[in-house]
């Protein structure tokens, strides 16, 4: 007589239990996207986690450069960073970054901020590479390959992939179903998308079925780590 | 009577061309403006590239959210009928077309349209381009909201740009405190100048040839401080 299979009590269960196990496997190196605008919507919490890991040699993928000490600046700092790829590095407080920049111990990739997200966007879906009026003329598309479509000039634009995503989200379930607040949404739905593995910390993890799926912004496919962190720290 | 706009006339005159209904992207710094002085009862749908339609004033002390700021990372608020979205989307509207007017600044506006507005090309500032070549890219129409000459009196519109450009054959208008003007293929419009300003006055200043309009107004002075 065969038995019944034994009920499986492991379910799919994204959630981790602190930070810096989240990011303990980021290895030297790594290229990471990092979520945020403005401070809004940028995972401090993990960028301190990761601050805290010890990785180095990393390329950083964000539209600005962080602002104050903490979070991004803390890595950018204390010489972590090798490389950032951003659209607009001139923040309220860009102490820390400008300081490295002119020392020559950062290298900067100024990308126009649609080309940066359409850049990770394309990476997400899966595109090789696309072309863009965006930039056409300017020193932002010397050296790369323009063609006329459309009765356009265009320029070829490749997509920007990552190792890791580090995103912060509102509310996520066990699978990674995540809801966002208001303009921290920015450039986590597709960060999500683009890196090989992406870490979310979200305010509230709730019971898998509370999402509304209409509401469900970043499917659970493209999470591959939540972790609940009620009260984030902010940048400022 | 004033020889010149201040910086909310010229973004109350910028209020006149834009039409009901326009989805309209304000850049940072005096086109902020252009929201303070839209009439309350106006639609006019604002865009802001960090994602968000339907951008509302100030919030009051009570109405302030740290998650809900503009583009120049100022707090804002969102009307009835506004819409969070992701980059993506917010740059698809961008540069597909859809938005109406861009309202941006300019150091060197060209005869052509090229517009000059990101980097003057010293080690002064840090490179920042934003969403600024999206913008001049994408945008139906590019209002450049300026002064009219720079700080040491050269002329920002120019026959070329000597600056790094933003983008090429974009800026549709030129709003200064002394003039609008027109880009067309045939050269720089002036449509509207000081009933009191020769035209070889405002030229004198400029450094692109003008041309006045058949049909030129003089420029108002609305009370608005």
């Amino acid at each position: 007589m065969r038995s019944a299979p034994a009920k499986s009590k492991i379910m799919v269960n994204k959630e981790i239990a602190s930070l810096d196990e989240a990011v303990a496997d980021i290895p030297n190196g790594a290229t990471i996207h990092v979520g945020g605008f403005g401070g809004v919507g940028i995972p401090i919490d993990l960028c301190e986690a990761l601050y805290r890991q010890g990785a180095t040699n990393l390329t950083l993928v964000n539209n600005g450069v962080a602002s104050g000490k903490i979070g991004l600046a803390a890595l950018i700092g204390a010489g972590r960073v090798r490389k950032i790829i951003c659209s607009f590095p001139r923040t309220p407080d860009p102490e820390v970054f400008e300081k490295k920049y002119r020392a020559g111990e950062i290298e900067l990739e100024l990308v126009p901020q649609g080309t940066l997200a359409e850049r990770i966007r394309a990476a997400g879906a899966g595109v090789g590479a696309f072309y863009t009026p965006t930039s056409v003329g300017t020193p932002l598309s010397e050296g790369k390959e323009i063609r006329i479509l459309g009765g356009r000039e265009m320029v070829l634009e490749h997509p920007l992939h990552a190792d890791f995503a580090l995103v912060k989200a509102d509310r996520a379930d066990r699978w990674g179903n995540l809801t966002y607040r208001k303009s921290a949404r920015n450039f986590g739905p597709i960060m999500c998308m683009a890196a090989k593995t992406t870490i979310v910390q979200v305010r509230e993890v709730v019971a898998l079925g509370a999402l509304d799926p209409e509401a469900i912004i970043t499917p659970s496919i493209f999470v591959d780590r939540v972790v609940h962190v009620a009260n984030p720290m902010r940048e400022v | 009577m004033p020889e010149k706009l201040t910086r909310r006339q010229i973004a109350w005159r910028i209020v006149q061309d834009i039409e009901e209904g326009n989805y309209v992207n304000l850049g940072i710094g005096q086109p902020e403006l252009v929201a303070d002085l839209m009439p309350a009862n106006r639609e006019v749908i604002i865009h802001s590239e960090n994602g968000i339609l339907g951008l509302g004033p100030k919030p009051t002390p009570e109405e302030a959210d740290e998650d809900l700021i503009n583009a120049g990372k100022k707090m804002a608020t969102l009307v009835p009928g506004g819409a969070f979205f992701h980059h993506a989307d917010s740059f698809a509207m961008i540069r597909g077309g859809h938005i109406d007017v861009a309202v941006l600044g300019a150091f060197q506006v060209a005869e052509n349209g090229d517009l000059a507005n990101w980097t003057t090309g010293g080690g002064d500032l840090l490179p920042a381009v934003g969403g600024a070549m999206d913008l001049a890219a994408g945008a139906k129409k590019v209002f450049a909201m300026m002064d009219h000459n720079a700080k040491d009196g050269a002329p920002k519109i120019v026959k070329r740009c000597s600056y790094p450009l933003t983008g090429q054959r974009c800026v549709t208008t030129v709003y200064t405190e002394i003039a609008v003007i027109d880009i067309r293929p045939e050269g720089c419009i002036v449509r509207e100048k000081f009933a009191d300003m020769p035209l070889e006055a405002l030229q004198a200043r400029t450094g692109a040839q003008l041309t006045l309009a058949n049909d030129w107004r003089p420029l108002a002075i609305p009370d608005v401080g």
